[in-house]
């Protein structure tokens, strides 16, 4: 029915916290109640020392790995490197994923029920931070009974996510691994942060954040958003080698206001597909939050001063060469502060043509390169 | 195989001037290996010897096989990898067969002894009898008999002899406190004409009085 090397069917769970004493978000409005969606692959081992938890991009969510139901026609969003003998090998660990607070794929965000109304919160949602959202996964560890990681891995906006575990969390965490990230959301990420937010305002539909009940979505807006974010993902050289200048089903130009172009084709197409599956106000939230995301900016300017407390973990950075929207050099400089700071990191920026997917793509370097440093942990306990 | 043997089948297996670099670093050293390659020394070194090792490497096959070793290793130039380390972080710094490729040997070794208490340093000697034969005879470059790469071949490498070497470090400061000299691979023991019948140098260097320049 499914791969051999697939975790195979597996069934996304919630934990609802904060149900009496609000949860304190770091601009410094509560939620009550907060609720978790998650997902788990492999065992927990005896002495509860083999988990890893995964942390998702922009618009992952919590099934990262097997399929929801028997004729699911896609797996989870990492499942190259999550299962039986992959890099996240889910027959020694065990593997975590939750989505993040202000998503839509199970977490409190924007299109959920606020219990006071009964109404979707929309824009009443308060705004979250990435430091809030791994805030929340640490009431998932408390409630799983993990009390240390054995790692925390992600790329994007999960690398984020790893580095402030690894900041402000470290006694939590064995390892990490951030991915094509950085520590500091450069003023290039905000701007195209900013598009993606102004496509959604700029559509009616959108109506200030409340459009659940009006039957009518900001789809169109949402759309362009996405595809500013796929021309992010990509490069010139992938874009080359994808589309070229090849024509969509078509032999020559029509002179006319059609989509013409396989990239143009390829855009569309993603946008239209996000807008299925996501939601525009939620894109606002979890944008605000990487825009906000400054590691170095919370500890006085100076990065290594944010890693002082973590020279226990050991720490495996990877870029991509191709990546331009975050390029090598964000990694390099989180290199530079955790040698700075005393850490024990191993640094590798990965040859590469495929920009920023490269993360979800380079499956085979990436098995290679994790597999065995996790061998490295898992031998150390 | 008890761990004395597969001690011994590991120190077999490292390259020779390897071997004498590991011979010069004390048990349970902190130590960064510049250029550690496949990191053959270093994993040597962080199990046999108990270092706690670091590496610096260029190439992505160099770290890739590094980790797959679970060493700690950031791949990057050596200046601006050894500018990230505090001074004095290390008992010793490593810099193996390197020396020849070096764009500004002097700031290296500088920098090397800023964040090493020492540094161990191996290198092909073109002082060797047999190089300075052939270019008498033939008029050619010779080629240093541990590193025979041909002139034009990538990366370009700088002449040195150990006579060279020792002056350079006579003249900024720095002592050189051991001394193994290897010829073909065998170790060698000479005092007088080591310029003349060693293939290879290994050094340990520490700083004789810091002067904050070279």
């Amino acid at each position: 029915m499914f791969p051999p090397n697939s975790v195979g069917l597996v069934k996304t769970q919630t934990l609802t916290f904060a149900e009496d004493e609000p949860f304190q978000l770091e601009s410094g409005a509560a939620l009550r109640p907060v609720t978790l969606a998650y997902e788990t692959y492999g065992r927990l081992n005896a002495d509860r020392s083999n988990a890893i938890l995964i942390c998702h991009a922009l618009s992952g969510g919590a099934h990262a790995a097997g399929y929801l139901a028997p004729d699911d026609a896609q797996p989870g969003w990492w499942d190259d490197c999550i299962g039986p003998g992959k890099a996240f090998d889910t027959d020694r660990f065990f593997v975590i994923c939750s989505n993040t607070l202000g998503s839509c794929y199970g977490s409190s965000g924007p299109s959920s029920v606020e219990p006071a109304t009964g109404e979707p919160y929309g824009l009443r949602f308060p705004v979250v931070t990435i430091g809030d959202m791994v805030r929340a996964q640490v009431k998932l560890l408390d409630h799983l009974g993990i009390d240390r990681l054995l790692a925390v891995a992600g790329g994007s906006m999960g690398g984020m996510q790893v580095l402030e575990w690894a900041a402000h969390h470290p006694q939590r965490v064995r390892a990490a691994i951030p991915i094509a990230t950085t520590a500091r959301h450069s003023p290039m990420l905000i701007a195209f942060s900013e598009v993606g937010r102004q496509a959604i305002y700029a559509d009616p539909a959108w109506n200030h954040g409340d459009y659940y009940t009006s039957g009518k979505r900001p789809d169109a807006g949402l759309s362009v958003a996405r595809m500013v974010g796929h021309i992010t993902y990509l490069s010139d050289e992938s874009m080359q080698q994808k589309f070229g200048r090849r024509l969509q089903g078509r032999e020559r130009y029509g002179y006319e206001f059609l989509t013409e172009f396989e990239i143009e084709s390829y855009l569309k197409h993603n946008g239209d597909k996000f807008t299925r599956r996501f939601d525009a106000n939620s894109y606002l939230y979890v944008t605000k939050a990487l825009d906000y995301f400054d590691l170095a900016g919370r500890h006085g300017g100076r990065l290594a001063a944010a890693f002082d407390g973590s020279t226990e973990l050991a720490f495996l950075v990877i870029s991509f060469t191709s990546d331009w929207l975050y390029p090598s050099y964000h990694s390099k400089e989180l290199v530079k502060a955790l040698t700075a700071a005393g850490c024990d990191v191993s640094y590798l920026d990965i040859e590469s043509s495929w920009g920023h997917d490269a993360f979800l793509v380079e499956v085979e370097t990436m098995t290679r390169l994790l597999g065995s440093f996790l061998d490295r942990l898992a031998g150390e306990t | 195989m008890s761990v004395s043997d597969q001690q011994a089948a590991a120190y077999a297996a490292l390259r020779p001037d390897l071997q004498a670099v590991a011979d010069l670093t004390p048990p349970g050293a902190k130590v960064l290996d510049l250029g550690c390659g496949d990191g053959a020394l270093l994993d040597f070194l962080v199990r046999h010897k108990q270092a706690r090792g670091r590496g610096i490497e260029l190439s992505e096959a160099g770290v890739m096989a590094c980790v797959r070793r679970g060493l700690s290793v950031r791949q990057g130039p050596l200046e601006e990898g050894l500018a990230d380390y505090p001074t004095a972080s290390f008992d010793v710094v490593i810099l193996s067969q390197t020396l020849p490729f070096l764009d500004n040997p002097a700031a290296i070794l500088a920098e090397m002894l800023r964040v090493g208490k020492s540094a161990l340093v191996s290198f092909p000697n073109w002082g060797y009898w047999r190089c300075r034969l052939e270019l008498l005879l033939t008029g050619r470059v010779p080629l240093a008999p541990d590193l025979p790469q041909p002139w034009f071949d990538a990366p370009r490498w700088q002449v040195v002899s150990i006579t060279d070497f020792a002056q350079f470090c006579q003249r900024v400061g720095i002592a050189i406190t051991a001394e193994i000299y290897l010829n073909r691979g065998r170790r060698v023991r000479i005092i007088k004409v080591k310029n003349l019948l060693a293939t290879t140098a290994v050094f340990r260097l520490e700083r004789q009085a810091w002067s904050g320049q070279m």
